[in-house]
């Protein structure tokens, strides 16, 4: 059984213009897909609809077995992380470890299994050595590892990330890729960074104007420029330094 | 540094010292909780005239100051602003009680002058009061103490979410400061034709960014509850109590019995 399941999914803000129309797609278990496509595209909102932030769309979702309607949405949630594009809307408490620990103590562990899992989650990181620092005093690439490792705290089945390699420097990036490589279960990474898709995913989805306009092996997206260009895209660099 | 930023740093700066003490500290947030409504009450029970008795009730902020090691000056620093407001407050009762109450000196001092006094000094206890339970509790630990007194959880919810949403307005209200700064030869501050622009776009922005700060929250499981068990787990029940009949008992003591008075005829 798939872990996703998108079927003819459309949805439109305020009843206005379709942001996604008629998307079908499906995630196998551990599986690692890439979702690209221009600005405006329609990626964050697919990612937000799967998780339940956005409601009253037509068609259907399914998430780890489960319909995304607002019944299910707590065990939905429980079994799905979602890592924001903006790290800073992520993390809204003092210390690094009061953010990573509220997940876990609002699913009710008690307080030796939350320090288990904080600390666990920041070494998956490799931050462990940031936990009692002040949020506010991180740099850029420090908040969005932070950021993941909230979700990490969870253990989710399902992850999702929003543009997670955003405002990162070449070195957190890299880091940021073989951290994406390490997390166990099903993944998919919505971004602009097709270098990134090509180091992480096996699959890619392409959007463009809310619709889907090829799914297939990342390479094969990825190395078809005309392809690309005419959906607002360009080659990855490493491979357009290949041609 | 810009007024903004400043505030933004005593925000970040209050949350960090509430983490430092709470981890060293065994006493509950229920604890200071209670014994801070305990001051509040009894500080603003005081008789307007009844300075000296009132003035008994800075006996806690000195203590809770020199044990939690919190600078009233910093306070008075950070909380500057709300002092200002409160002396134009009571500055009224001057010009309204006229009656000499007593002979300062030979100077007359009227019932105005001590009523703005003690008006004066009832808001600055209560103040400073709630800033340090902030600073010794955190306020995330202060709401669930909240909770746990039964306050009922939509008023503990909002009252959580305005705190952290201060940030987030200050931080927008910061960015946008800064955008216009940039694009704004030769103006100080924000010109009078963006005035009408400038407030309704950091609300609709603030907005913005606290529906994403409230999906994260929702997305981690909460639900409008407060599940801090460990802090009650490791803290003192036994000092908790010791420190609430104490306070209790002292703030009862000072409340019916005038003690400075009685200590200032020692020496007369």
């Amino acid at each position: 059984m798939s872990e996703i399941r998108v079927e003819q999914l459309s949805y439109a803000y305020d009843g206005n213009r379709e942001v996604l129309s008629d998307v079908s797609f499906s995630v196998e278990p551990s599986e690692t897909i890439g979702l690209i496509g221009a600005n405006g595209a329609g990626k964050s909102t697919l990612l937000k609809i799967l998780v339940g932030l956005l409601g009253k769309y037509r068609g259907q979702a399914e998430m780890g077995g489960l319909p995304v309607e607002k019944k299910h949405l707590r065990q939905i949630r429980a079994k799905t992380g979602y890592v924001f594009q903006d790290s800073e809307s992520q993390l809204f408490l003092s210390t690094v470890y009061e953010d990573v620990a509220f997940g876990p103590r609002n699913y009710g562990y008690d307080e030796e299994e939350v320090d288990r899992r904080v600390m666990a989650a920041l070494e998956q990181v490799h931050i462990g050595y940031l936990k009692d620092r002040q949020i506010y005093r991180m740099s850029g690439g420090q908040k969005k590892l932070a950021a993941i490792a909230t979700v990490l705290s969870l253990t989710p089945e399902i992850i999702l990330l929003d543009e997670p390699s955003i405002a990162l420097d070449p070195r957190n990036r890299k880091n940021l890729i073989q951290i994406i490589g390490e997390m166990e279960g099903t993944k998919i990474i919505a971004s602009h960074d097709l270098d990134m898709i090509l180091d992480t995913c096996e699959r890619t989805i392409l959007l463009a104007g809310g619709k889907i306009i090829r799914e297939g092996r990342t390479e094969d997206i990825l190395t078809d420029e005309a392809l690309l260009t005419a959906n607002g895209l360009e080659l990855p660099l490493s491979l357009g330094k290949r041609n | 540094m810009d007024r903004l930023q400043t505030a933004i740093t005593a925000l970040h700066e209050a949350d960090a010292e509430s983490g430092r003490r709470k981890s060293r500290s065994r006493l509950t947030p229920v604890a200071r909780l209670i014994v801070c409504i305990g001051f509040l009450g009894v500080t603003v029970s005081f008789d307007k005239y009844n300075i000296a008795g009132l003035l008994s009730m800075s006996l806690y902020l000195i203590v809770t100051g020199i044990w939690e090691e919190i600078s009233l000056w910093k306070g008075f620093s950070r909380l500057k602003y709300i002092f200002a407001v409160l002396l134009l407050l009571g500055i009224a009762n001057i010009f309204y009680d006229r009656n000499v109450i007593m002979f300062l000196g030979g100077i007359p001092i009227t019932g105005g002058m001590l009523s703005f006094v003690t008006l004066f000094l009832k808001g600055a206890f209560a103040v400073y009061g709630a800033y340090f339970l902030l600073l010794t509790v955190g306020i995330d630990r202060l709401c669930m103490a909240l909770r746990k007194l039964k306050v009922p959880r939509m008023m503990v919810t909002v009252l959580l979410l305005t705190y952290r949403y201060l940030i987030v307005l200050l931080k927008e209200a910061q960015r946008m400061m800064q955008a216009y700064e940039l694009r704004s030869f030769r103006h100080r501050g924000i010109h009078i034709r963006a005035w009408g622009d400038f407030p309704g776009l950091l609300l609709l922005r603030s907005m913005d960014r606290a529906l994403q700060i409230y999906d994260s929250m929702l997305l981690r499981g909460y639900d409008g509850e407060f599940l801090y068990e460990m802090t009650e787990r490791k803290a003192g029940w036994t000092i908790s109590v010791l420190y609430m009949a104490g306070w209790l008992a002292l703030f009862a003591l000072l409340r019916s019995v005038p003690v400075f008075a009685l200590v200032g005829k020692l020496f007369l």
